[in-house]
């Protein structure tokens, strides 16, 4: 729980057109080479994202693990995985850890993002305990409480993606610790439907989002937008 | 001997299936259902070794009911003919079931469907299958009659020719047979095609 609370935030917001992940990335040393792929985002399946925040070597084990489920399924019946099965298979593994002694549980909260036949698109949020639920917007990470508290404020029901976007940004740039937002610090990933009805994953490039962060104006923090 | 065969017609799909219980020479039985209802859409008939044609079905229709419970959502008839061959594939290297199966179902995104899977574990999506000594005269009466987008009415009537042509020209034909279908309102029994009844047991 304290390792959740000083990782980078995450933030996702469900629209009526697609799941909206946006991520902090926490630049520990001016030294460290930052990663050219995404460091909070992963993807699960070809449907399924998630972001996480916590302990990354914890992460990793239970992203490989979700991966394997997520293949398990298809290879069984020649489908994709339904988001819920998954995040439930997935919070099933971390419960195991707290149930018995001598072993530490996986100090790791997601936010998964998704879309299947059944339910369209879905946003769910797990905690190291295992429990899950789903949400129509949800924050991780540090200043959590903040960020939800943000998104209960200003969430409207039938968003459109590109709104969700903005108040991903916008909720992110009044609660990060840093003064200023920038793409290097920033992760954005979609979750939508193409026009072919496939399923597409698309993480922003970070020229398209400091494009992003002008047009939103969440780049000053003086110039923000109420 | 043994015939099993189904087709998808306009909105729904039809299996039938003898009602044979024979052991070498004898006949047991003449009104044993091989078509088992898989859940509220599904229908699955098999031939095949008797004990593992009802394992096997079983087992696949616990396991059905199974995901269902867990997940709140039903499997769909592909996920389903997925599952049931991947289960015979894993079955095939170690002691293997001597089942046929026919598993037709209706999905409310893709409409009806029927899935043809042997014994060795083929899978294939067909409009007309069949299995069994039967399926030598089913199926060319299909190849001849079948045609997509057929009535319940037409399918009815050439399920009846089918019949008719076994019973006609194969030595060992079966007297009885059970036609079932699956539709937008579900899976049912259609109707029992009977020549034999099994004699009354005259009471002591």
């Amino acid at each position: 729980m304290e390792a959740i609370g000083n990782a980078g935030s995450a933030i996702g917001i469900l629209s009526k057109d697609g799941v909206v992940l946006v991520g902090e990335k926490k630049v520990t040393s001016k030294l460290l080479q930052t990663s050219t792929s995404t460091e909070k985002m992963y993807k699960i399946d070809d449907h399924v994202a998630c972001a996480v925040a916590g302990i990354m070597s914890d992460a990793n084990i239970l992203i490989n693990t979700a991966r394997v489920q997520a293949q398990r399924y298809t290879y069984a019946y020649q489908e994709p995985m339904p988001v819920e099965q998954l995040v439930q298979s997935l919070c099933d593994t971390k419960q195991g850890y707290t149930q018995f002694g001598g072993l530490r549980p996986f100090g790791v909260s997601f936010l998964f993002a998704g879309w299947d036949k059944n339910y369209g698109f879905q946003l769910y949020m797990s905690d190291p305990s295992g429990n899950y639920g789903g949400w129509k917007a949800a924050a991780i990470g540090a200043n959590n409480q903040a960020a939800q508290s943000i998104l209960k404020q200003d969430y409207k029901d039938d968003i459109s993606r590109e709104e969700a976007v903005q108040l991903a940004l916008k909720v992110l740039s009044k609660t990060m610790d840093s003064t200023s937002l920038t793409s290097d610090k920033l992760e954005l990933a979609e979750v939508f439907l193409m026009p072919s009805g496939k399923v597409k994953y698309q993480v922003c490039s970070p020229e398209a989002l400091s494009k992003l962060l002008v047009k939103h104006g969440v780049t000053q923090p003086a110039a923000e937008t109420s | 001997m043994e015939c099993v065969f189904g087709l998808v017609g306009d909105g729904f799909a039809i299996l039938v299936a003898d009602t044979s219980a024979v052991h070498s020479i004898l006949v047991h039985k003449s009104n044993e259902d091989k078509i088992m209802v898989l859940d509220s859409h599904k229908l699955i008939a098999a031939s095949g070794e008797p004990g593992d044609r009802v394992q096997f079905t079983e087992f696949i229709q616990k396991n059905v009911s199974l995901y269902q419970f867990r997940n709140g959502i039903p499997l769909t008839t592909a996920a389903a003919a997925n599952f049931t061959r991947g289960e015979l594939a894993t079955a095939l290297r170690k002691s293997p079931y001597m089942v046929n199966i026919l598993l037709a179902g209706y999905d409310k995104e893709t409409g009806p469907s029927l899935y043809y899977i042997d014994y060795i574990a083929t899978l294939h999506k067909v409009d007309k299958a069949s299995f069994g000594y039967g399926s030598y005269f089913s199926l060319s009466m299909m190849d001849r009659h079948f045609h997509s987008g057929m009535s319940v009415e037409e399918a009815v009537d050439l399920v009846d020719k089918c019949i008719l042509e076994i019973r006609s020209r194969l030595v060992v034909a079966p007297p009885n047979f059970v036609i079932k279908i699956v539709d937008k309102d579900g899976a049912r029994e259609y109707a029992w095609r009977e020549s034999v009844k099994d004699t009354p047991v005259s009471s002591a």
